[in-house]
């Protein structure tokens, strides 16, 4: 009896200081994901109704027997224009995200960014050839896609060999001048491959800054196992991210292996980054500013930051296609200028509150 | 029962061997002090010790070599607190000793309540408690120590290895650092390892003193053996007085050399 109350009076000193508020900003954010979501699926030339949308997505639920009112065009625009789009830019968003705060924490650098190490400028020339070399291979074989996942790899494999030869041992510095050099190098032989056929000046210029306008499930079936697999692989390592910002000697004396806890994150960041741009071109700043705005808000624990970026950067992601595909409607804007244009001054806004709760 | 063996541990570092051929043998519920110059190797024989640096020769913790033990078990026998903690400015501090029970978790696991009590424990005994939610950036050097200290008491290893515990600290807090240390061994069992430049608190609070310098072992014993005027100014190139207390002696004064005027 005695001890039972004492066990209930540490459990209660226990969540006084250790406060259990790990999920209400989870759940906000998975609210804010649902909100994003439907805004994608209701926002379109054709009127569909944000009853008659959800009325559909629930008639797909089993055992609620809900049917949905839609005309079969009306489902088409649904299910095979809007929805696709959507889950792409989820995908993307969310894995941009995820993948951005996770090198941040693993270079203890708040200036890491997903494109980091060489894969911008690797995806960016594996496109260039294939759009300028491909000719009608291009849509038979997903060669753009292809190609750009090839060289985001490839520049990615690069820049960490080239780190790593550079410095043997873990000194992240060493990499990331690497992917500088990787990048620059790449990006002038991709200038020389563009000045050379300026007649698919237009193409490779739409395709890196990046679109989510797309093929359909086809795109998403293509991302979606690349990007499932990284973000779940990067979700269980978010523990570990916090253990290393105490910085490497520390988080070994703690009992973690910081080099292959390292190595495991950044290839799996690195793969699923590779994925997103390969379907999407390069979308800039969701990898830098979601991460942040969490971390400004809610502290620097990357048990929170991971799930929130996954959530925030899929919300933020189809946000900003809507407003990309119906601001100029019916002609779209390249959505890395909507995600910088509206995403800056909105960081801007949290950058200057948070200070002064200081 | 010895906590620590050392059978002639070398610790080469670019080239040049910083730790020379070191046998010491360190008993359970022990506090044995490093001394020696700057540069004499006692940072990178602790960091030996604790697996963090590649050595020769054999390292034992409770019996078993360091070599055949996983990152995880050594962490799981020995705490390591470093010469200057890298703190996360915007941790608050509870997290921040909540890390130290890392060890204790799975890879992919979270904290269980029994972690948290450990946690909590380790901050009530170092009377963080009322900083536990603040980031650690808001903390002075002393209390920040102190977190540091906490961190390493959650880890609940037998083994506490301390680098330099008391360098920017004035003097009133080197001595609370210090007594918080004796009060933590005679709470439990704990075996203490330290490196230290104050060699009046060194003798002080350690049971006893390993001398060091340029790699070697050149002395091991109680205060009274070593931390004497002839090895202190061969080794450290200093003129010194040994002052005696009560029993046995209890601080080592620098002296000025005088100059003759004309």
């Amino acid at each position: 009896m005695i001890a039972d109350t004492r066990a209930k009076a540490t459990g209660k000193g226990a969540t006084s200081v250790f406060p259990a508020r790990r999920t209400l900003p989870i759940a906000y954010g998975a609210l804010f994901l649902i909100g994003s979501m439907l805004v994608g699926l209701l926002i379109g030339p054709a009127h569909l109704g944000l009853d008659a949308i959800v009325r559909a997505l629930l008639s797909h639920v089993p055992f609620l027997g809900v049917r949905s009112h839609l005309s079969q065009s009306d489902s088409a625009i649904l299910w095979q224009l809007r929805a696709p789009r959507v889950v792409l830019g989820m995908l993307v968003g969310g894995m941009l995200a995820i993948a951005g705060a996770s090198y941040q924490g693993v270079f203890r650098n708040p200036l890491a960014d997903p494109y980091l190490l060489g894969i911008a400028a690797g995806a960016g020339l594996g496109a260039t050839l294939a759009i300028v070399y491909g000719h009608g291979a291009v849509e038979a074989y997903d060669l753009i896609p292809l190609a750009a996942f090839a060289g985001a790899a490839g520049g990615a494999t690069c820049s960490y060999l080239l780190g790593r030869s550079a410095m043997a041992g873990s000194n992240t510095a060493s990499l990331i001048l690497a992917g500088v050099t990787v990048m620059s190098f790449l990006t002038a032989i991709q200038t020389f491959v563009q000045q050379q056929h300026a007649e698919s000046l237009q193409e490779v210029y739409s395709w890196i800054l990046g679109r989510l306008d797309t093929a359909g499930w086809h795109d998403v079936g293509l991302v979606a196992p690349y990007i499932g697999v990284s973000a779940i692989v990067l979700l269980l390592h978010r523990r570990a991210l916090d253990v290393l910002s105490v910085g490497d000697e520390e988080a070994a004396s703690l009992g973690i292996n910081v080099n292959r806890t390292r190595l495991v994150i950044v290839v799996f960041a690195t793969i699923g980054t590779a994925a997103a741009v390969a379907i999407s071109g390069l979308i800039g700043f969701v990898g830098i500013i979601v991460p942040h705005a969490i971390r400004l808000v809610l502290g620097p624990s990357y048990r929170l930051i991971l799930p929130l970026a996954l959530l925030g950067g899929a919300g933020f992601l189809v946000l900003a296609d809507v407003i990309a595909r119906s601001i100029l409607s019916p002609a779209e804007l390249p959505i890395g200028v909507v995600t910088a244009f509206f995403g800056a001054p909105f960081f801007a806004v949290i950058l200057r509150t948070s200070r002064s709760f200081r | 029962m010895t906590a620590i063996s050392l059978q002639s541990v070398s610790v080469s570092l670019g080239g040049k061997r910083v730790v020379d051929d070191v046998d010491a043998e360190i008993a359970h519920g022990e506090w044995v002090t490093l001394i020696g110059p700057n540069g004499a190797g006692k940072s990178t024989l602790l960091r030996a010790i604790a697996g963090l640096v590649g050595f020769e020769g054999q390292v034992g913790l409770d019996g078993a070599s360091i070599s055949s033990l996983g990152r995880r078990e050594i962490a799981r026998l020995l705490a390591f607190v470093p010469q200057s903690p890298l703190l996360p400015p915007d941790m608050p501090v509870r997290e921040y000793v909540l890390l130290g029970r890392t060890p204790h978790i799975g890879p992919f696991g979270y904290e269980s309540k029994h972690d948290i009590e450990a946690a909590n424990r380790a901050l009530t005994r170092l009377e963080l408690m009322p900083f536990a939610a603040r980031s650690l950036r808001t903390l002075s050097g002393g209390e920040q120590q102190r977190a540091v200290l906490a961190r390493a008491l959650a880890q609940e290893a037998p083994l506490l290895l301390l680098d330099e515990p008391t360098t920017a600290l004035d003097i009133g807090r080197q001595q609370q650092a210090l007594e918080l240390v004796a009060e933590l061994r005679a709470q439990g069992p704990l075996t203490v390892l330290s490196a230290m430049h104050e060699l009046t608190l060194a003798m002080q609070y350690a049971d006893r003193l390993i001398l060091l310098s340029e790699g070697h072992l050149i002395a091991a014993g109680p205060s009274d053996e070593i931390a004497t005027e002839a090895l202190i100014s061969m080794h450290y190139r200093a003129r010194v007085r040994v002052v005696d207390g009560d029993d046995g002696p209890v601080a080592v004064i620098p002296m000025r050399r005088r100059h003759s005027q004309s």
